[in-house]
This record gives structure tokens, C-alpha cells and sequence, in this order.
């Protein structure tokens, strides 16, 4: 059983409709004890870094998922999900985040040409740097998969399983143990983005 | 980078997809799923829905066919028509749409834009709209392209970027329908200042048409159209191995 953290930020139809299509039972939930009893958690999320992360901590539900990150506990973040891991953000002033993997979450615009649009949106082809990483057990070199942010990953270079290039590299895929996050959205990704889920579900 | 996204659009009238020529003579053609689930397999990047049904009755159909495919396809959804509310949004985000389209809606009530962008962000707001020249200058027309409602068109997209639309749907009604190719003056002249994604829309009629587009409009961020996939006069896997071929970056599917 996967659970979906439910802290009120973002859409889950997508998410949960991709999890049935691949056979994986899920719940959305915020209660500590079906968390706790599932067997991986996965936190989703869209929109503004601060507000997320307040909203998480008004579930009351941080400790204990902090708690269960570092008992071993399987652990995806999905697109802001995955920023809120790292230590800290930068969007509307400095922010701290989970830190649960070491790394900043950083304005895009700042580091890329005018000419390039942002939010990096759209559809662009995954790098793999690490070829054991276990969520890309079913995903080569070269595959596709759907962004959609303005912020990004940085000083995070040990934890970058994958990634895209956009100017700069844009990690897509990154992983500190049983913690690990998709900066791009695996439920709207097709089969690559089902394909990553399923990896996640099996492992 | 980035990869050229080819998006089919299909309009859905009480559950059903249908393809107009020109804004007239609606036409049925399929069932919606299926529709998307065989578009799906045949690599399309996007799908956009447009709801041009005017009963009660076709909204609830429309927003049951889009619950079955956001089930079963995994690649996002634009969903349009209609859309004239914060509420609208809420309906079919909450069906599994990503991007919402608005067109009318926003020409009687600009801060729609607004609103969306700032409640669900700018990367849910698409601004489509439908063009026309009238001497010699590009109209925005309202109402499915029946009604000039005297605004330049450049001005108005350069407006709605400015109000936090996250994307642009471009259709040239001059084009749309005759399949002599997209309106590449038109769209030209957008992206010449759209710091936002534009989808071209209107005109293509075969596989050189999208390369064109492509070459000729290199900010261009995606190809739309409906009648050429839906009566499979191009295949969307041999459309995207011809621009493939040509070195136009596409997204693969199959590896």
C-alpha cells in the first residue's frame, strides 16, 4: 500500500488514476496511523515552495514523517514534493525545507539565458547519471518525461540519479537512500512516467 | 531542450468528438476515449479537449468523458469551452484536467486570467485565441470565431501573458480548415515577444506543414491540429519521424 500525503496543495486525480493503472493500492491520506502502516509514502505537491511547506507543517504531520523517512521507509517526492526534501528554497525569500536530501531549490531564471522560457514546461529528455538507480529500472537513456517548475535542485551534485538539460542540468531524478524525488510529473509522463511509478511501487 | 510538442485537439459535443470546417458544418466523428487512448499510443504529447456543447445536459457528458480519459491517458490535458469562472476551472481540474483554456471568457472578463493564474498558477492558464485579418491588421474574434470584437490580436496576447496566461493557443481562422499550411506571419509576430509557450493552431494539411511551422517559427513551442489526425490522414508516430528525421527534436516514445 502507498499512501498519498494529503496536505490540501494539488490536484491527485492524475496520481491516483496512474497508481490504479499500474496495479499499485494507494490512499490519500493525513492520518499518522495509515502512513504509518503503509509501506511507502509519496508526497506530492504543486505550487509556491513556502506556502507548501506550511501547509505540510499545519497537518502536524513533519515528526512523524520525518520519523519514517529515517526508519528506512520508502519516501517519494513528486515535483514540489521532491524541493521540499532538500534543505532549503529560495522562492519568496529563504525557506527551509525537509532536509532530507542535502541541496537548495533555487530560481531557474536566474542561472539560464532571457530566451529561454520559464517555467521550464513541457517535455524533455532524461540523462541518466546513475544506472543502478532503482526508480529507472524500467527507463532508458533518452526517454522523455513532463516538467513543469521555475525553481530547481542545486548543490545536490551526489544525489542526481537523472536529469535534463535546459541550458543547465535540471535534476529530474534524485536519491539519498530510501528518500528519492522526480522533479518532472511520472503521472503525466505516458509509459515512462508509469513505468517510474511502477519501479517505485515494486521496490 | 525542450522537445516540439504535436497536440491533436478534439471537440467534443454532447460526449461525442466532432471537427467543424471554418466554424461551420459540425460534423460527429468518434468516441473521445478511444479516441485518446489511440492518440495516446500513437505518441501524441498533449491533448487538448474543447467542450462546444451548449446544454446542461452535454456539460455533465463532458466532464464524464473527461474522468474516463484522464483515467486511462497519462499526458496532459487542456480542456476549454466554456470556461468562464474560477468554478469552471475547479470542474474539470477536479476531473483530471492540467491546463485550462479560456477564449470568450476572458474577453468579457479579463481578470478570469488573473484569477486563474493566481489561484492554480500561470502554468494552468492557457489563453486561446482566435484570429482574423481585417484590414490588414490581426482581430481577435469571439464566440467561435463569429464575433470581431475590434481588439488587436498581438496586443491581446501580449496582454494576457501580462495577466498571467502560462501558454498561448494561436488559431488563425484564415487558415483553419483550408489546410494550406499554418499562419506563419501570425504567429511569427507573437512569439516575436511571447515569453510564454505558443501553440500553433489552424491550417496543417500535411507533414511538411508542421516543418514548416517548425523552421519557419523556431520559438514556436507546439504544432495543434484535428481534422488531419482524426480522419488519420497523417499518423502522428509517421508525422513524428518525418520532423525527427529533418532534426526538429521530438520526444520519442518507444526506445
Amino acid at each position: 500500500m502507498i499512501a498519498i500525503v494529503d496536505y490540501g496543495v494539488g490536484n491527485l486525480f492524475s496520481l491516483c488514476a496512474s497508481l490504479k493503472k499500474i496495479g499499485a493500492e494507494a490512499i490519500v491520506t493525513r492520518d499518522v496511523e495509515q502512513l504509518e502502516k503503509a509501506d511507502k509514502i509519496i508526497l506530492p505537491g504543486v505550487g509556491a515552495f513556502g506556502d507548501a511547506i506550511d501547509k505540510l507543517y499545519e497537518t502536524g504531520l513533519v515528526p512523524h514523517l520525518l520519523r519514517m523517512a529515517q526508519e528506512g521507509k520508502p519516501f517519494m517526492g513528486i515535483c514540489l514534493g521532491m524541493q521540499l526534501l532538500f534543505e532549503r528554497s529560495f522562492e519568496f525569500g529563504e525557506k527551509e525545507g525537509l532536509g532530507l536530501i542535502k541541496g537548495n531549490v533555487c530560481d531557474l531564471s536566474a542561472d539560464i539565458p532571457q530566451s529561454l522560457k520559464v517555467p521550464h514546461m513541457g517535455w524533455n529528455k532524461l540523462e541518466i547519471r546513475a544506472k543502478d538507480e532503482p526508480l529507472l529500472k524500467y527507463v532508458k537513456e533518452g526517454e522523455s518525461v513532463y516538467y513543469v517548475h521555475s525553481f530547481y535542485a542545486k548543490d545536490c551534485e551526489e544525489s542526481i540519479k537523472a536529469g535534463s538539460e535546459y541550458h543547465v542540468f535540471v535534476p529530474g531524478v534524485v536519491r539519498n537512500g530510501n528518500v528519492c524525488g522526480t522533479q518532472f510529473h511520472p503521472e503525466k509522463s505516458g509509459e515512462t512516467g508509469l513505468n517510474i511509478l511502477r519501479a517505485f511501487a515494486e521496490a | 531542450m525542450i522537445t516540439k510538442r504535436i497536440i491533436p485537439c478534439l471537440d467534443v459535443r454532447d460526449g461525442m468528438v466532432v471537427k467543424g470546417k471554418n466554424f461551420l458544418g459540425v460534423r460527429e466523428i468518434a468516441d473521445p476515449v478511444e479516441l485518446a487512448r489511440f492518440y495516446n499510443q500513437s505518441g501524441a504529447d498533449e491533448l487538448v479537449f474543447y467542450d462546444i456543447t451548449a446544454s446542461a445536459e452535454g456539460r455533465g457528458l463532458f466532464t464524464d468523458v473527461l474522468e474516463r480519459v484522464a483515467s486511462e491517458v497519462f499526458i496532459p490535458l487542456t480542456v476549454g469551452g466554456s470556461i468562464n469562472t474560477l468554478a469552471d476551472f475547479d470542474r474539470v481540474l477536479k476531473c483530471g484536467a492540467d491546463k485550462v483554456s479560456v477564449n470568450s471568457g476572458a474577453i468579457k472578463n479579463p481578470t478570469l486570467i488573473t484569477e486563474g493564474a493566481k489561484r492554480y498558477g500561470s502554468q494552468c492558464v492557457v489563453l486561446s485565441m482566435d484570429v482574423k485579418r481585417v484590414d490588414g491588421t490581426f482581430r481577435l474574434f469571439a464566440k467561435g470565431g463569429r464575433e470581431d470584437t475590434g481588439i488587436d490580436a498581438v496586443e491581446w496576447a501580449r496582454q494576457g501573458i501580462e495577466r498571467g496566461a502560462g501558454e498561448l493557443v494561436v488559431n488563425s481562422i484564415d487558415t483553419d480548415g483550408v489546410r494550406g499550411g499554418f499562419d506563419i506571419e501570425l504567429l511569427q509576430k507573437i512569439c516575436e515577444f511571447s515569453t510564454v509557450p505558443v501553440i500553433a493552431s489552424g491550417g496543417a494539411g500535411n507533414m511538411e506543414h508542421f516543418l514548416e511551422l517548425f523552421r519557419k517559427v523556431p520559438n514556436i513551442d507546439a504544432g495543434l491540429a484535428a481534422s488531419i489526425f482524426h480522419l488519420k490522414e497523417v499518423a502522428i508516430e509517421d508525422l513524428k519521424k518525418y520532423l525527427e528525421d529533418q532534426g526538429i527534436e521530438m520526444r520519442r516514445t518507444q526506445l
